[in-house]
Formats: structure tokens, C-alpha cells, sequence
């Protein structure tokens, strides 16, 4: 939607526009050009029009972090309407303004506050308007559940907005009410869409159909890099309603029922040139440390853990509905990243932006393995041959193995501590799994600390909490390593070496809580703790384990996790995704492992690859900080980081054995 | 092959005609546009596919549809009346059980199925009847609560 469009499309009423000067910071833009008539971004849209309905447009989308209803509660602070009178349109490139995405915990901290000062900025208009309609001093008015008061009339925000053509575009920094001073923030309000998950109303990606529409099948290659000699189609060209698209190493088939589609790929008769490929997960981190590009570390004596590559596995595998129409293509599709598909599907089309519009419906989870458009291309570019919608529902062994997979990693590190616990040395290498959460956040002067670059045989990505996971693991096991070296309680040795404040609250929380001091030692039993910040949140976490004495098997029995994000907008919520973060994180701590060789995923199915299921649920308690005096970080990733380090630290007190590699148990 | 021609689903027979080996997961959400039911593995590993067949939590992605000619099907939108609420839609709601929601229609059948061969099952009789039903967003906790809030609720013969 363009700006000059908004009443055409809208009719009529007010609208705020926002200035977002952070997204040109963020891209490194530097300088605007000499005062331009409009701003060159816009963070967020805000309308309201004759029908009394609040309607934002934001490019963020939901994927189960709850985004739609914190936002909605931004929304309801500041102009004090019901949630029923508030409408998110989220992640349709064609009616929101860009964004560079839903990752890094950005909402709440970025767009969060956005929205609330596009509803300050409309709340102030709606007075305005009606001060001037009624004649009465501003003074006089008050706003309150959807309506403008006067001390001898009262109007709705729909009839105070009729007839009105007014838009105001209001800087980014406009200050706000502090957390301490939040009416509606700060409160647990239910999941806006509630009502439509339980009754199985909502559609996701994976439901939608176009009448006309067409199931697709690709077929893919045997092996990564595999390249097609020859393909005998006429078995699948036979079927009734099948069509066949062959580009190059392109194919695909594409039929009115899925079933038949299936049925089709199954027939085609295809030759393959193999690849050879020697990397397998037994064999890749001595790969990682081999083409580093810099070399890699110089030091002796480092002590190595292994970090497995791990699959996403969000409950809803990719899905895409394209449709062409006039040279213009529309596609629906679960993606974290709705305007980077356009900008892959301009460029595989080679059209202009304004003819390729992503929608995104509310997405069966991501984890941020949904940041690319992949079945957004097959499906157009299938759909385009074939000159009609067409549906590209991947397969949960499709999703396994040709969407991308959190980076495996090799990492090193050596350290030392003296007697009284201090930590005089540090030296932490990580190769290939990422730099995020590289730095420790303890107080150690001279810390060498080093992100490699290496060839990944996999192709990688993003995943919640990105390397934030694997180097607080590494970083926490070698914690209790060196306290052991001296002989001191985990706890206490984290103490020692923590300068900050907020990190100190987090520990002292969690280690409260789970009574870290009383614990009482029994065989087979085991307690851990780990600590860390990233992305503005603080954790801590503490587990109780038991280890079956014949076959090693771990069972977590409890976890207390301590979260700080600053002042927390929705409890509830934050609660569901610090317990949901320990659950996910039990699977890649303790089995969680892409085992693949020869080009092939051979853990590529839910059968093969197992994750955290109720059984392996432990008693999870959370405890929120809530600092009204800090700004709200997001909260989506970093309470996932503790439990690893925590479940490998206790393993280590009821065995006596250090596990160097995630998964654990592998 | 065998065709079917009709299936009884939610309270009413509903005409169709597909090969009897089709699944009953394809047949619901490609013919009958029932997609509550959802796809997330197609090998009985998540249960996000559960219907009821004769009131008994069923993996609509393993079962030929001709295995359930005639029984009484019933997916998330016939869990309970248009415009009402089944208990346990309401426990999960009231837990707010959900994170992406894509788990919960099946997370919701499989907790009515479990109720009602056990009305006030333990924890450890939750964790072992819901043990197939996968929520990758890691609402377990939620969902015991919903279950147990639920079970409490028909124990005080509260709606």
C-alpha cells in the first residue's frame, strides 16, 4: 500500500504513520539524502476508520511468540480500546510497511514500542478532532474504551473519524510512559486469536486453497549436489490431470488432488549424477577446524567440545500457495521473513517489487528456521508454467532435509583460575556454529575470544537463540571445569567472577529458588547450573538430574529457570516461552542430532529423529524478574540457553564424567 | 478399488467418493475441507492429525478411510456446537495452552479421548496418554494444566 493509496483503499478516517530511524541505522545506510518529502522508512501504520476498528499494519508476523497480542496490548495502553476493537495486519507486503524480519527478539524491543507511539500519536488526534468538532477546550476531554468523552457528550472513535482525510507522520523517538506508570501492559492478556486455534478455525499456510488450485511435487535429488542425466516422465504424463514441469534440473509435478501429485513424483524415472561427499557427523569438526579461513586458534592445550547439527522441526513444514495473475503474483506462505521471500521472488522472476506480494498467515512456529522463501519459489515458479494456482505443501522428510539446519560447531577453549576462584585466563574459539553469545558475560580481564569461519557440508541458518546455545554451553560446562579445578562450588565460583549486577540477580534467583545450597547428594543424582545474557535478557538455570547407573539414561527431573528481560509487557506469555524454551532446549541438550553421510539426511523423519516429548517433561519452575526500570528485551530465544550447560553440568556431579558434545547423550 | 462414498462426520453423513485406501486425513482436508485436522509428519509420530473415531483419539494421517465407513468421525470444528465451546476447547483457552496453535486441535481431541476412558487421570496417567502428541513450541506444562482444569471442572459438574 502506498502512501497516497491509504484512503483510497481505506476510506477515510485518520492515520499514523511512523519514522523508523532505526532500521537505517541497522543497514548501515548512513546519512538520508538532503530532507526528503516523506520518510524513507516506515516502521508501522496505524488507522482507524468509520467502523470504530483500530487497524495496525506491521511487517513483524506471528509464529507463536504471541507478537499479535503483545501487540495488540501496545494498541490498548495507550488508547485505552477493548483487544475486539484491535486489528494486527501482519506480514502482507502489499498493506505493510517493510521489515527486515521476525528474529533476534526484535519485536518487543523494536517494533514494540513503535505501536505504541503510533496509538499515543492517534489518541492525541482523536482529541483534537473532537475538541474542534464540539467546540470544547481539549482540557475537557477524556478517552476511554473506545470513545471520546465531553463532559456532555461522548462519540465513538469510528464517528469522530468519519469524513476525515487526516494523516500525521510522527518520529520514532517520541518518548513514553515508563513501565511503572503501564495500565494494560504489564498484564497477562489471553492470546488475542484464542478462539480460532482451539476451534481449528485458523488457517494456516499448510489449509489454504484457490479454487483451480494445484497440489505440487518436487523431485529432489538422491544426494546434496546430486545433478539430473536423464528423466523418463511418461508414466507420470499418463496419470489423469497430471502435469509435468521439467527446467533443467528442475522437476516437478503438479495434479488437482495431493494425493495424486504424490503418486506422480513417485512414477517419475529419473537418473542421477552422483556426488561424492566425505564429510558425515562423525568426520565434520575435524572438517570445521581444517578450513577455517583464518587457520584457527594458535594455542596448545585447548580443550575441544562438539556441537551437532540440529533440525527446527516447527509442526507446520513449509508451505506456499502462489497464484499469477496479470504478471503479478501473490504468494501465501508461513515465513519469518515475508519481505525477503518478494525479494527472492523479484529476483528469480526478474519483476518489479510491486508485482509480488507475500502474505503470511499466522505460521505453525519457525524457531527461525523460516527465514527463507524456498516454498515460495517452487510453487510460483511452478504455478507460472502451469498458468494456475498452485499449492507446494512440503513433506515432513522434505522439510528434514532440504530447508537449512542449525550450524553444527567445533569449539575450543582453555582457561585457568587461582585458588580464591578468580579466572586469570580465558580463551574460547568457536568454529562454524556462530559468534552470537560468544563474549562472557564474567569479569575477565585479557579474554581472548574468536569466531572462525569454516565450510559448512550442510546448509545452515538460523535457530532460536542462534549460537547463544552452543557457546553458553561450552562456556558454562568449562565454568564448573575450572571451579573443579579449584575445588569450588559452582555457584560460588560463578559469584566470584560476576561483575554484573543483572547477571547476579539471575543466579541468586534461580540458585534460591531450586535451594542450590541445601541440595542433598544421593547416588545417581546430579545438579547443574549455567548462567547468561544475550540479546538484552538475562538467565540463569538450575536442573536436577537422574542417571540410570546400567545404561547412562538422563532424566531431568526439575529445572528452575530465572529470566530478566527488562520490565516485563505480558507475564502469562513470557512464562508460556521460558517453559516452552526449556522444553525445546531439552531436545537438543540431551538427543537432538542431525546424523547425515554421503550427501544424505539419514535422521529425516520424526521416527528417526527424536524430540522432547510430555515423558520428558521435568517439574520446570520460572521466576520472572520483572524490572520496571529497563527497557523490555525480548524474550523468545535467550531463556533456551541455560538448560544444556545446566543438564551437562549435573551430569557431571552424579557421574563424575564430563560430556564434551551436544547432544549429550548422543 | 474400492470406493467410499459417504462418511459420518461430524453429526451428519457427508457425501464423497474416493478410493478406499485414501487417508482419512486427506479425505477430510482435501474433500471436506475439515483442516482443523493438521499435517505434521504422516507417520503417526505427532498426532497433530487426531480425530475422534467412535469417540477414541485416532491418527487420521495412518488410517484408510475405509476403516471408518459408517463410524462416527469427529473433528476440532464438531467438538462442540457452532457458536459453544467443548470443556476442554475452554481449559486450553483458559491456559492459554497454545503457542503457534498448530498442535492444538490434536493436543484437544487426544485430552478428550483420554477423559473420557479416564475422567481424572494422574499426572503420570496424562504424561503416558498424551506421550504421542508433539508440541514443538514446548507447551507440555500447559497442556497438563488444561487437562487437569479440565478433568477438575465435569468432577464439579461445572460446563
Amino acid at each position: 500500500m502506498k502512501r497516497r493509496d491509504f484512503f483510497a483503499i481505506l476510506g477515510g478516517g485518520i492515520v499514523v504513520l511512523l519514522d523508523d530511524e532505526i532500521y537505517a541505522q541497522e543497514t548501515g545506510g548512513g546519512p538520508r539524502d538532503a530532507a526528503p518529502a516523506v520518510p524513507l522508512e516506515i516502521g508501522a501504520w496505524l488507522h482507524i476508520g468509520e467502523t470504530d476498528v483500530v487497524t495496525v499494519y506491521t511487517g513483524k508476523v506471528e509464529v507463536g511468540q504471541n507478537a499479535r497480542t503483545s501487540l495488540t496490548q501496545a494498541v490498548m495502553e495507550e488508547l485505552d480500546v477493548p483487544p475486539e476493537s484491535v486489528k494486527m495486519v501482519m506480514g502482507d507486503t502489499d498493506l505493510t510497511p517493510f521489515d527486515m524480519g521476525t528474529f533476534g527478539s526484535l519485536t518487543t524491543p523494536r517494533m514494540w514500542p513503535q505501536i505504541r507511539r503510533a496509538a499515543a500519536a492517534a489518541r492525541e488526534m482523536l482529541l483534537d478532532l473532537a475538541a474542534r468538532k464540539w467546540s470544547v477546550d481539549r482540557t475537557m476531554l477524556t478517552i476511554g474504551d473506545g470513545r471520546v468523552y465531553a463532559p456532555d457528550r461522548s462519540s465513538s472513535f469510528g464517528e469522530l473519524a468519519r469524513g476525515e482525510k487526516w494523516t500525521r507522520t510522527i518520529p520514532a523517538n517520541v518518548p513514553l510512559a515508563a513501565a511503572a506508570d503501564w495500565k494494560v501492559a504489564g498484564d497477562s492478556l489471553p492470546k488475542v486469536n484464542g478462539l480460532a486455534i482451539v476451534t481449528g478455525a485458523h488457517k494456516y499456510s499448510w489449509d489454504l486453497r484457490r479454487p483451480g488450485m494445484l497440489h505440487a511435487k518436487v523431485l529432489y535429488p538422491p544426494q546434496f549436489g546430486a545433478t539430473l542425466v536423464s528423466l523418463d516422465a511418461s508414466a507420470a504424463e499418463a496419470m489423469p490431470g497430471v502435469n509435468v514441469v521439467h527446467e533443467g534440473n528442475f522437476v516437478a509435478v503438479a495434479a488437482p488432488e495431493a494425493e495424486t501429485a504424490a503418486k506422480a513424483v513417485a512414477a517419475l524415472k529419473a537418473q542421477w549424477k552422483p556426488v561424492t561427499a566425505e564429510i558425515d557427523y562423525h568426520n565434520v569438526f575435524e572438517y570445521f577446524k581444517r578450513t577455517a579461513q583464518d587457520g584457527g586458534a594458535t594455542a596448545k592445550n585447548l580443550t575441544s567440545y562438539t556441537i551437532a547439527y540440529i533440525a527446527h522441526v516447527p509442526l507446520e513444514p513449509r508451505a506456499a500457495l502462489a497464484e499469477w495473475e496479470g504478471g503479478k503474483v501473490t504468494v501465501w506462505t508461513g515465513s519469518q521473513r515475508p519481505f525477503g521471500v518478494r525479494s527472492e521472488l523479484v529476483q528469480r522472476f526478474g519483476i518489479p517489487e510491486e508485482r509480488v506480494r507475500v502474505i503470511v498467515p499466522d505460521t505453525g512456529s519457525g524457531y527461525g528456521g523460516k527465514h527463507s522463501g524456498d516454498a515460495a519459489l517452487e510453487a510460483a515458479r511452478i504455478a507460472k508454467v502451469l498458468g494456475k494456482p498452485v499449492k507446494r505443501n512440503w513433506t515432513r522428510e522434505e522439510e528434514m532435509t532440504w530447508a537449512y539446519f542449525r550450524p553444527g560447531g567445533l569449539i575450543e577453549v582453555g582457561g585457568k583460575a587461582a585458588k580464591d576462584g578468580t579466572i586469570t585466563a580465558w580463551e574460547f574459539h568457536n568454529y562454524n556454529s556462530g559468534a552470537s553469545g560468544l563474549q562472557s558475560p564474567y569479569h575477565i580481564p585479557g579474554k581472548k575470544e574468536k569466531f572462525h569461519y569454516s565450510e559448512s557440508p550442510l546448509r545452515q541458518g538460523s535457530y532460536r537463540g542462534l549460537a547463544a546455545t552452543a557457546n553458553h554451553f561450552v562456556r558454562e560446562s568449562y565454568m564448573d571445569e575450572l571451579a573443579d579445578s579449584v575445588k569450588l562450588d559452582p555457584l560460588a565460583f560463578r559469584l566470584k567472577n560476576t561483575t554484573d549486577p543483572r547477571l547476579r540477580d539471575v543466579i541468586v534467583a534461580a540458585s534460591d529458588k531450586f535451594g542450590w545450597k541445601a541440595r542433598q547428594k544421593s547416588a545417581g543424582r546430579g545438579f547443574g547450573m549455567a548462567a547468561g545474557f544475550e540479546k538484552g535478557g538475562y538467565v540463569a538455570t538450575c536442573a536436577e538430574v537422574a542417571v540410570d547407573p546400567k545404561t547412562g539414561a538422563v532424566k531431568v527431573l526439575r529445572a528452575v529457570v530465572a529470566f530478566e528481560c527488562g520490565a516485563v509487557v505480558n507475564p502469562e506469555h513470557l512464562r508460556n516461552q521460558v517453559e516452552g524454551a526449556i522444553v525445546m532446549g531439552l531436545g537438543g541438550a540431551l538427543f537432538e542430532e542431525i546424523q547425515f553421510g554421503e550427501g544424505r539426511i539419514s535422521t529425516n523423519r520424526l521416527s528417526k529423529y527424536r524430540v522432547p516429548r510430555f515423558a520428558d517433561l521435568p517439574a520446570i519452575e520460572s521466576i520472572l524478574l520483572d524490572r520496571k526500570d529497563i527497557v523490555s528485551a525480548g524474550a523468545g530465544e535467550t531463556p533456551i540457553m541455560g538448560i544444556a550447560p545446566a543438564i551437562g553440568n549435573a551430569i557431571f556431579d552424579a557421574t563424575g564424567t564430563r560430556i564434551r558434545r551436544l547432544p549429550l547423550m548422543a | 478399488m474400492a470406493r467410499v462414498t459417504e462418511l459420518l462426520v461430524n453429526g451428519g453423513w457427508r457425501r464423497i467418493d474416493v478410493d478406499s485406501n485414501r487417508t482419512l486425513l486427506s479425505v477430510l482436508r482435501d474433500e471436506l475441507d475439515l483442516t482443523g485436522a493438521k499435517f505434521g509428519c504422516g507417520e503417526g509420530q505427532c498426532a497433530a492429525c487426531t480425530v475422534l473415531v467412535d469417540g477414541v483419539a485416532t491418527k487420521s494421517c495412518l488410517i484408510e478411510v475405509g476403516a471408518v465407513q459408517g463410524k462416527r468421525i469427529v473433528t476440532i470444528e464438531g467438538l462442540a456446537p457452532e457458536g459453544k465451546l467443548h470443556p476442554v476447547q475452554q481449559a486450553f483457552l483458559d491456559a492459554d495452552a497454545m503457542q503457534c496453535g498448530y498442535c492444538v486441535p490434536g493436543m484437544i481431541l487426544g485430552a478428550v479421548s483420554l477423559l473420557g476412558r479416564n475422567p481424572n487421570p494422574t499426572d503420570a496417567e496424562i504424561v503416558a496418554g498424551m506421550n504421542g502428541n508433539i508440541c514443538r513450541c514446548g507447551t507440555y506444562p500447559r497442556v497438563m494444566r488444561a487437562i487437569r482444569a479440565a478433568a477438575a471442572a465435569r468432577k464439579e459438574g461445572r460446563p
